[in-house]
């Protein structure tokens, strides 16, 4: 008997450094804990491979979870589904990138870009760490897609291969065109400040009249690009919002740009005079610069799945007991399919077996799987667990119970909602503003001299640009995301920001939002168990990984392991093993044999027998997060809360009582009911936050103003949003929430620093005084201090309210 | 003084040239990926190491 009563000595696998429970299996004095991770080290021994393990220790992960059946690849032996996968393709090399998301230390780079030393069909192959994608080229004549993908699931590696791959585009994280756009910009500002700085000094008259003309024209020249190109964007977004006779922020930009272009063309080529155009370089510079900073985007996530992304790429069809790969879109309703373990149902179902078992957490975020009867309709999202079924399809994958959800114009149109950015609202009053006082300018000298009243409009326009305004926004939010995003809350993009600065009410999905499977509580009913019995049952829990064996393992506590003898896991069933001889079975009702009639209004009952003999049954239920309830008390003080759970309702009290009364509950929400819900909120004039996980609450999130995706491992699944956090920070939501709100404090305080600059700027802008080099100093300057400030601020406000820590040296 | 002009040519074709070689560069790919690089480049010595005490065996894994 083996007998270890501390957990953290025992020998740990060499491939993954998780704690091998009992006997590891030992080859070449090396212990693993499973064959899988065996299975991973031969192969890599076998090819020389073994630096691996060098570069990092237990580099690999563990592969108790994985399936060894590589029939689920079938499909790739499609031409179809391959022309889609693949990046390039002749006779002799194809490329293909993929997606790996455990992609995550040295020695996966290594191994992954040294794949040609176990099969010399693989050409070459590159990772992006990043990314998480590794791109392979290889000779198809010598080795198959699927037999890399094998290949690749071999070494523990197995891509994730996903139906929105198709066509194989990826985003660059920031725009391509943008960074061309400010390189440009960048490039004709230097130059033009080195060309301007001898009129600032007056060096001209040193080096002659000649210099001082070809240095204005060299500027002319140098500004074409930074109009034309890169502030084209300007223009055209100005141009946009004049058409829907608004005025955003970009409408006075582009009056500043054009009245600083004209005048210092007529300034150059009419007065002899330098104008300003290293000015106008430099304002469109640091305009793409803010913008730059603002498009943080998060390379591994993806904010814009639909429900395709989840499904399989392809399903066994059996027509007339032949067993065919097809690819879903040729799906139709009557076909009967073939799903084996561990795959996904792609459409609405009949079950043609006796009995099946379904793992619906995509769809509910409910991991404990679910029994299903013959005849009984399986909704699509499920994953089977067990034997392979037979199923015949009711509904074609776009249509099922869940998928219908994308149906709804919800999904059609680009969220709007009725949230505006401080800076639109304030750049209407503005640009008024400076037009009035424009005007005034030129009444006023045009009594006394044209040209002066002519230099006065201008340069009122010129000095108001709002440089500083326009850059005090994607500055502050740049931030903001940067922070959340340490905070481990990633947004799609800025201005998600402002948008959760403003909504009073919040959203909440009960199942795996509120509740978490790890803080499940568990009842024992039946005889009293010894310490022996408990020992046992850890020894017998441990080996499975099932969700209901995991929870029972996390309640037996640390405890010591015991020797059983012919452990079987049965799918669906239970599990059974041998302890000197007499038989341990857990698991369902009808695997322990047992009659008692016992009612449950929730959760999950799991029975245990020893030697034919019933000891009784554990209880599961799923619990609320500990912080829960102090979060929602905390914001119930500031926001309006309602609850959408798909469950009954017999949980509301005890919901009642841990998470206060200003709640409003709502059960047995179906995914449709939950969109309607938010659409409901928003049609009653309220600004929703919805905080949700499954594919169920896709809805909800979409039709909310701020959808709020909740994950258990970010890279991971999760369904559209505008925010995807780690379930581990949920707490600090309304943190999260107040940081949101003071960055508006903080924009607006940057605005009246910009206003006062102007205000300088324009005094001496309506007296003719502005002149190129006091441009060329304050409008930098201005731009700068509004950076500072904000940044600053950001983080100062960040680090009081905990979001980041100062690094400890 | 008038070698300045020609100064002034040269530099401008040289800044240009510089432009146009980021630009390339950025098309290539090389700023998509700026993490895993660093790594790899650690690689090299390690790998030729790695072939000197374990020759390969030729058996390739199916």
């Amino acid at each position: 008997m083996i007998v270890n009563p501390n957990p953290e000595s025992l020998t740990k696998c060499f491939h993954c450094g998780e704690a091998c429970t009992e006997s590891p299996i030992v080859l070449e004095e090396k212990s693993f804990c499973c064959q899988g991770c065996k299975l991973v080290y031969e192969v890599l021994s076998d090819n020389g491979l073994c630096s691996y393990y060098d570069l990092e220790e237990f580099p690999g992960e563990s592969q108790k979870l994985k399936s060894s059946k590589f029939q689920k690849f079938d499909f790739l032996e499609d031409l179809d589904v391959q022309n889609q996968l693949l990046d390039f393709k002749n006779e002799e090399e194809c490329h293909v990138t993929f997606f790996i998301p455990i992609i995550h230390c040295a020695s996966c780079i290594w191994l992954l870009e040294n794949l040609m030393q176990i099969n010399s069909g693989v050409i070459s192959s590159r990772v992006d760490f990043i990314k998480k994608k590794v791109q392979v080229k290889y000779n198809p004549n010598k080795i198959s897609l699927k037999e890399l993908v094998v290949l690749l699931s071999t070494i523990g590696y197995e891509p994730k291969i996903k139906l929105s791959d198709e066509g194989g585009t990826s985003n660059p994280s920031i725009d391509n065109k943008l960074i061309t756009q400010l390189a440009v910009a960048g490039f004709c500002f230097g130059n033009m400040m080195l060309f301007s700085l001898p009129e600032y000094f007056s060096e001209t008259k040193l080096l002659g009249e000649g210099f001082k003309g070809l240095f204005n024209y060299l500027n002319v020249l140098l500004a074409l690009p930074v109009i034309i190109y890169s502030a084209n964007s300007y223009f055209l977004s100005a141009w946009n919002s004049l058409k829907q006779k608004k005025v955003n922020m970009d409408v006075p930009i582009v009056l500043g740009i054009i009245a600083l272009f004209l005048y210092s063309l007529w300034e150059i080529f009419f007065s002899g005079n330098a104008g300003f155009m290293d000015s106008l370089g430099g304002l469109i510079f640091f305009l793409l610069l803010g913008k730059v900073y603002q498009q943080k985007t998060f390379a591994t996530l993806e904010f814009d799945r639909d429900y395709k992304s989840y499904f399989p790429m392809a399903v066994t069809k059996l027509v007339q007991d032949q067993e065919n790969v097809v690819p879903i879109s040729k799906l139709s309703i009557g076909d009967v399919i073939l799903i084996g373990d561990q795959e996904l149902i792609p459409a609405d179902s009949i079950l043609l077996n006796q009995s099946a078992y379904i793992d619906y957490s995509f769809v509910t975020g409910e991991e404990i799987p679910v029994s299903i009867k013959k005849g009984e309709v399986i909704y699509a999202g499920g994953r089977q667990i067990g034997e392979p079924i037979l199923l015949t399809v009711q509904k074609s994958p776009s249509q099922g119970y869940l998928t219908d959800l994308w149906n709804n114009d919800a999904f059609e149109k680009e969220k709007t909602g009725n949230l505006e950015p401080l800076a639109n609202k304030v750049s209407g009053v503005f640009t008024w503003t400076v037009l009035a006082v424009a005007f005034v300018a030129f009444l006023f000298w045009s009594f006394e001299d044209l040209s002066l009243a002519v230099k006065a409009f201008t340069s009122v326009l010129i000095v108001a640009c709002p440089c500083a305004l326009a850059m005090s926004t994607p500055f502050t939010l740049g931030n903001t995301l940067r922070i959340f995003g340490k905070g481990k809350l990633y947004l799609k993009n800025a201005s998600v920001v402002e948008k959760m600065a403003q909504v009073d009410t919040l959203v909440f999905d009960k199942t795996g939002t509120l509740t978490s499977p790890a803080n499940a509580t568990i009842n024992f009913h039946g005889e009293c168990l010894t310490d022996e019995t408990k020992d046992v049952l850890k020894s017998l829990v441990s080996k499975s990984s099932h969700p209901l064996s995991n929870r029972i393992n996390q309640w037996l506590g640390t405890r010591s392991f015991l020797k059983i003898d012919g452990f079987k896991e049965i799918k669906g069933k239970g599990l059974e093993a041998f302890y000197f001889g007499e038989c341990i079975c857990l698991g369902s009702q009808e695997f322990i044999g047992s009659k008692k009639l016992i009612k449950i209004s929730d959760g999950n009952l799991v029975f245990l027998s020893i030697a034919n003999h019933e000891i009784g049954y554990f209880h599961i239920q799923s619990g609320l997060r500990e912080s829960s309830p102090p979060m929602i008390r905390e914001l119930a003080k500031s926001y309006e809360l309602h609850l959408l759970s798909g469950d009954q309702s017999h949980e509301q009290l005890s919901l009642r009582s841990n998470l206060g009364p200003q709640i409003n509950f709502n059960f047995n929400q179906s995914p449709n009911d939950k969109l309607e819900y938010l659409q409901n909120l928003s049609r009653n004039g309220k600004h929703t936050l919805m905080v949700g996980d499954g594919l169920n609450d896709a809805g909800a999130l979409q039709a909310s103003e701020v959808g709020i995706a909740v994950t258990e491992q970010v890279s991971h699944f999760s369904p559209a949003s505008d925010a995807i956090i780690d379930s581990s920070v949920i707490s600090k939501i309304p943190e999260f929430l107040a940081f949101a709100k003071s960055n508006r404090t903080i924009i607006k305080i940057s605005f009246l620093l910009s206003f006062a600059y102007n205000l300088i700027g324009i005094s001496l802008a309506v007296q003719g005084l502005l002149s190129p080099v006091i441009c060329a100093i304050l409008m930098p300057l201005s731009s700068i201090t509004v950076v500072i400030f904000t940044t600053v601020s950001t983080n100062l406000v960040a680090l009081k309210k905990g979001l980041i820590k100062l690094k400890k040296d | 003084m008038e070698v300045i002009f020609l100064l002034i040519a040269i530099s401008l074709v040289m800044a240009v040239t510089f432009l146009y070689l980021f630009f390339k560069a950025m098309r290539d790919g090389q700023f998509d990926d700026d993490y895993t690089p660093s790594v790899r480049i650690l690689f090299e010595s390690q790998k030729k190491k790695v072939k000197k005490d374990q020759p390969t065996k030729p058996k390739s894994y199916e």
